[in-house]
Formats: structure tokens, sequence, C-alpha cells
């Protein structure tokens, strides 16, 4: 009897809604999950990334309100752009700069602050702490400290050397800029760095020590190959950031002296917002666009080859 | 349907339904009109004013509603308004800066206006001078109203000048010995007892349009009348940029690229700027005076910086909008604003009406600087495509600024630059 309900209980319900199974009630409940995210990845980021597409094969003259279909004018445009070949070398040179001297900061300060000593955990916060501080308000101190009669050159002048003008050198502005951009976010490359370090088995040390490996060897042979996952993601990071650094070059340098400085992203910005070519800036943006794909896309093709444990 | 599927036609529904929300054209307001007028000021002096002349208009317009100030950077200036315009987000009226006015004008983004001024009863359109309505003409139309037509000139310190045994510039435009050389002179010799000589004031060696006050003494132009010909390789630029470099490099008595020095502060003898910035001499601890500027090889000359004020010609409440810049300029109000904007009409430049809202400056000062400055002065340089042109120039002057500069070859190197970008217009 009771069987015979339990059946006619189950038929009933086939009957009642044959569509919202199990699995589709479930389905349901996770879009409904991701359905706000989903929303706002579509409106913020699919959508403007379409509209900058459709923007580039435009000439936008927004004073005029005029938005004509130029086709491919502004690719043409982009391949006779006498700037750009400058523009591309100065955001060459400033990512690689960046990186270099970021990943190799980052990881030196690491190996130092994982020794057991006192004081490692001051020396963890004081360089960490740039990376909370606002970019802009970071950028506006060194500006006043690197001026010609700044900080900078004043502590220069108390052991005798005359320094530069450093903002505005031909490669005196570059290399400030780096260093600045550097000093602002090595903390975070750091903090990664050290915690990879710790997980790195003592053990393994240990027995090669025993072995008779040195210092240097231990560290090439072992600690690099171990954290070789954590330099991937950390130079992924520090090229894609490097890439879209702008409020640093707006207020140091703006872009100059000459066009010594002025970054792919600066240029981007001058095109659209400051002589009004927003069909062109758009077809700028899809280069870098371009580029940093391309740059992601063979850093991790390149992992096989020399990242190791990767989980 | 693949998952994938799923997901993009999920995408393309919530897109749908946001923009079917945000979208579109909001139905026109019923009721009254709200203005928005976009200005660079943030002087709570100026917003009074501007607010007080709002209030008055709004008794006897009861189809106007809010009408606001929305004060942007100066810095960022055109950069925002152009940008609010492309978003979608003009403002209605605008302050336009001189160096933009060629292209807010020639591009059609400005509503006419000689017919609303013209027939508004008591405006004296006539009044005008054509000297400060020319930049913002097109075929006989005007476009702005060139609200402010502000003459630069030199404050001087004169504490620090006698300090340094000079003679004040005042006691040499007296013995007529107020020419440029003697200018330098001063300002080397301030700079040698450990102060800033002379400041060309927002020139920072970037905004190169501010020494138009410095080449004019030599009949230099940043290129010619109809903006075809590049100025920076004439004769007349060479050796004015060749003093230039020389006073900075060799006399020091300008100071150099990347040094912050504020006159106001007292830390310069001498600051060539426009007459509204007076009002930052408010509570000066030292004795200070305004004179013309310097005559050059070419004898003297006057430069001056103009700001206009027009209605976007896409904003809804456009009527409105010209109806209100019609009382927000009429004379009565023109004379108000006076106290911190040079008017463009003739009758209201004079020594008294001048006097009244200008306390802080002397009679000689307003005649020798604002009244003879407007009537023989050149407008600072401006051309189609002025931000492109600006950038150019600024980064091919950059090597300009080095002491062992080339004057020549630096020259020619802008001329290269922007001869193809204004050659064709």
């Amino acid at each position: 009897m009771t069987l015979t309900r339990t059946r006619e209980t189950a038929a009933h319900r086939a009957v009642v809604s044959p569509y919202w199974t199990h699995r589709r009630r479930d389905n349901l409940v996770g879009y409904l999950f991701i359905g706000p995210q989903l929303i706002g990845s579509a409106l913020f980021v699919l959508l403007p990334l379409g509209l900058v597409l459709w923007y580039s094969l435009h000439e936008w003259n927004v004073l005029a309100g005029t938005f004509e279909f130029t086709g491919g004018d502004n690719y043409a445009k982009l391949l006779n752009d006498s700037n750009l070949g400058e523009v591309l070398g100065g955001t060459a040179m400033f990512s690689i700069g960046l990186v270099v001297f970021n990943l190799s900061l980052a990881l030196l300060l690491a190996v130092l602050l994982n020794q057991r000593l006192r004081g490692t955990t001051f020396f963890r916060t004081l360089f960490f702490s740039p990376v909370v501080v606002s970019l802009v308000a970071w950028t506006i101190v060194w500006r006043f400290l690197l001026q010609a009669d700044g900080g900078i050159n004043g502590l220069l002048g108390t052991i005798g050397v005359e320094g530069p003008n450093w903002l505005r050198g031909d490669a005196t502005a570059m290399v400030s800029v780096i260093v600045v951009q550097v000093l602002k976010n090595v903390g975070l490359n750091m903090v990664l760095f050290l915690a990879a370090l710790q997980g790195v088995p003592r053990q393994l040390h240990e027995a090669a020590q025993l072995d008779g490996a040195g210092a240097w060897r231990r560290f090439t042979r072992i600690t690099v190959p171990l954290i070789s996952p954590t330099i991937l993601l950390t130079s992924i990071i520090t090229v894609v950031g490097s890439l879209q650094v702008f409020a640093q070059i707006a207020v140091l340098t703006q872009g100059g002296p000459g066009v010594s400085t002025t970054v792919l992203v600066y240029y981007l910005y001058q095109q659209a917002f400051q002589f009004h070519h927003f069909g062109y800036g758009a077809t700028l943006s899809i280069l870098l666009f371009a580029i940093v794909a391309a740059l992601t896309l063979l850093q991790w093709r390149m992992r096989r080859k020399w990242v190791l444990y990767e989980s | 349907m693949k998952p994938i599927g799923k997901l993009a036609a999920l995408a393309m529904a919530a897109l749908l339904t946001a923009t079917a929300c945000g979208g579109g054209q909001t139905p026109a307001q019923q009721g009254p009109k709200p203005l928005r007028m976009t200005i660079w000021t943030s002087n709570e002096a100026h917003l009074k004013l501007f607010n007080e002349i709002a209030a008055e208009y709004k008794k006897t317009h009861p189809d106007v509603g809010a009408i606001t100030f929305d004060s942007i950077p100066f810095e960022n200036y055109t950069t925002t308004l152009t940008t609010q315009i492309a978003g979608g987000n003009a403002p209605d009226l605008a302050w336009v800066l001189e160096n933009s006015a060629p292209d807010f004008v020639s591009s059609g983004a400005l509503a006419p206006l000689k017919q609303t001024l013209a027939k508004t009863f008591g405006y004296e359109f006539t009044d005008l001078a054509p000297a400060a309505t020319k930049l913002w003409e097109r075929d006989g139309e005007l476009f702005a109203y060139p609200f402010s037509t502000s003459p630069f000139g030199i404050f001087v310190n004169d504490d620090l000048v006698k300090e340094a045994g000079q003679k004040t510039p005042r006691e040499l435009i007296k013995a007529g010995q107020w020419n440029w050389d003697n200018a330098v002179a001063i300002g080397a010799a301030v700079a040698k007892k450990g102060k800033a000589g002379l400041v060309v004031r927002d020139f920072d060696y970037k905004n190169w349009d501010n020494l138009a006050s410095v080449w004019g003494g030599w009949g230099a132009r940043a290129w010619s009348e109809d903006g075809k010909t590049c100025g920076f390789n004439s004769p007349e630029m060479v050796q004015a940029m060749t003093f230039l470099h020389k006073s900075i490099f060799v006399d020091k008595a300008l100071p150099g690229p990347g040094t912050i020095v504020d006159f106001f502060a007292g830390d310069a003898a001498m600051t060539i700027t426009q007459i509204s910035r007076a009002s930052l001499l408010e509570g000066a601890t030292f004795g200070w005076d305004l004179v013309p500027l310097p005559s050059g090889p070419k004898g003297e000359y006057a430069v001056i910086g103009q700001a206009g004020l027009g209605v976007l010609k896409n904003s809804a409440n456009a009527t409105q909008a010209m109806d209100f810049l019609a009382f927000f300029t009429n004379p009565a109000n023109s004379a108000k604003l006076a106290a911190y904007f040079p008017p463009p009409r003739t009758s209201q430049l004079t020594t008294e009406t001048l006097a009244k809202s200008n306390p802080k400056l002397k009679p000689e000062q307003l005649e020798e600087v604002v009244i003879n400055g407007i009537a023989k002065a050149t407008v600072k340089p401006s051309h189609i495509g002025q931000a492109e042109l600006s950038q150019t120039i600024r980064a091919a002057l950059d090597p300009l600024w080095k002491a062992d500069a080339d004057v020549n070859a630096v020259l020619d190197g802008v001329c290269a630059k922007i001869q193809p970008m204004i050659g064709t217009s």
C-alpha cells in the first residue's frame, strides 16, 4: 500500500513538472549564483571591449558630434604613425627595466627577510607599506623629491655630489619613473616570494649542504626551481602591470622630455582625450590589448620549459 | 544549446535588459529647465558673484530651474569638458580657453549667439570691442562671448629689487629704460642674492604658449596670421629664444627647469602673469607693483589671454542657456564681472570703471597694463588642433632647456615637426 502511494506521488510529480528535473534546478541555481558577476562582466568588461573595437573603425569628432565609419583607416594610420616607433621603444624600455629591477629586488629582499634574524618583521612591514599608499600621493611626493632643487639632490649635495635634473634628462627621466614605480610595488612581489621561499623544504637544503653544495649553488639549484611557479606568476603580473602604467607618467613627466617617457597607455590617453582622436585612441588600445595578450600567452607557453613542480 | 551558448545568451539578455533600462533619451522634462555651466574657477568670491547673478535671473524666469556652476580644475579643463561631451553629459554653457577657441568655434559645437545677444533689450551688442571678439567669430557669426580679456603684465616685488641694489621697474619706466635687457639685469642681480629673478608663471618649461609674453617683444609669432606657416625658426623667434636661453642658463635671471618658485609667496623678484592674479596678493607682506611688459627690440607690445563663454549647440536647453548668457553678460552684469575678468565692452574699459572693481590696482597700473594692453595686444597663440600641436611643440622644445642647447637646431626641429600639421589646415 505504502509502496503504491509512493509510486503515485512520484508519477504525479513527474506529470506536474516534467521540466524541472534535479539537474535543471541545480543548473538554475548555479546560473543565479554567477548571475550578478556575469551581468557585471558583460556590462563593464565585454561591452566596453566590443565598443572599443567598434570605435576603432570610426572617426569620432566629439566637438562636431560626428561619428563616421572609416573602416581600416585608423589601422592604416597606426602603421604610418611616425611617433609609434619611439612610443613602443619607450614602452619596451620601461617594461623591461621595471620587470628586471622589480623582480630582482623583490627576490633579493625576500631572501634577506627570510632569514631568522631579529627585526625582519619590521623590515617586511617597511618594504610592504608603499603598496598600500595611494599611488598619486606617492608619485607627487616623489616629484618634489626629484626636482632639480629637491630632496634627492639636496641629499647628494651634502656628500658633495651635484645631482642631475632627474625628470628633465632623457635617460634619468625614464630611470626615475621606473625606480618610483618599483619602490611602490616591490613589496607585493616580495611578499609573494617570501611565501614561496617559506614553502621550500628545509631538509632539501640540509641534504645539499651535506653533499657539499655552497650557498649560491643551493639557491640556483634548489630554491629557484622550487619557487619557479611564483616567479612565473609575479612576472606575468608585473609585465601586464608595467604596460598599464599611466598615473606615474602623468604626474612625473607628462611623457617628456621629448617623448622619452611617453609609454603606450599615455600616448593612447593623449590621442583620445587630449587630441580628441577617439577612434585612433581606440585603435591604440586594441594594439595594447594584442600586446598584453601575446606576452601573457608567450609566458604561459614557456612555463613548461622553466616552471617546475607546478601543482 | 551548449553551455557556452547558454552563457552567451544569458549575458546578452542581461545586457539588453540593462541597456533598455539605462539607454535612450529621457523624455523632455516638464517644468523648469535646469542649466549647468562648466567653469575653471573655484574661487569663492567668483562663485558668489555668479550665484547672485543667477538668482537674480531666476526671479524673472520661472521656466529656468537650478543654475549650477560646475568647477573643473584648470589643468585638465578642456580634456574634462570634451570627455563630458563625449560621454553624453555635456553642460548647457561652458567657458572655453583661448587655446581651444579655434577647435570649438570651427567644429560647430557651439551655438551662434549674435542674434540672441543683438535682440536682447539693453544689451548694446555693438559695444563689444572687435579685437576681443575676433577669436570667437566665424563667417561673421559670434560663437562665444569673450568674458575675460586679461592682459599679461609683470608683478614686481619692489623689496627684493631694492635689496639687490637695483632700480625698480617703476623707476626704469619713468627713465624710459624699461626694456628686456634691464629686466633680465634685475632678475640676475636678485638671483645672485639667493632668491629667484623673473618667473614666467605657468610656463614651467612645458606650457610654451606663455612665452608669447616674452617673444612678442621681438615681434616673433608661433605661426603666421593665417596659421599655415611655422614661425619658430623665423629670425625674430631665433633672436628672442637665444636671448631667453642666455637669460636662463648664463645670467640665471630666470629659474631653470625643474625649480618650483612662487612669486606670490615672496620667492621671486618679478613674475609675468595675467592681471587677474592680483587677488593672490591679498595679505602680501612685501611692497609690490604691477608694470607693463618691458619693451623688446621691436618696441612696446602687449599680450592677452582670453576666455569665452558659449552655449553647447546640442544642449536640450540651448534656448534658455542663450537667454541666460545674454543676461549674465549684459552691461550691468559685465560691470560686476569686471571685478575679476576684464570686460570686452569698450564703454567699460575706462580707468574709473576698472578702478571701482579692482581696488588693489592703482589707476596708473590699470591704464598702463589693462587699457593700453587690450588696445594693442595680440592674443596668446591658438590654432585648430591646438592640443596636438601644443604637445608636439612641447616635446620638440624640450632639448632647448639645457645649458648646451643649439637654439637654431632646436627651433628648426620644431618647425620640421609642426609644419606638416599646420600646412594643410
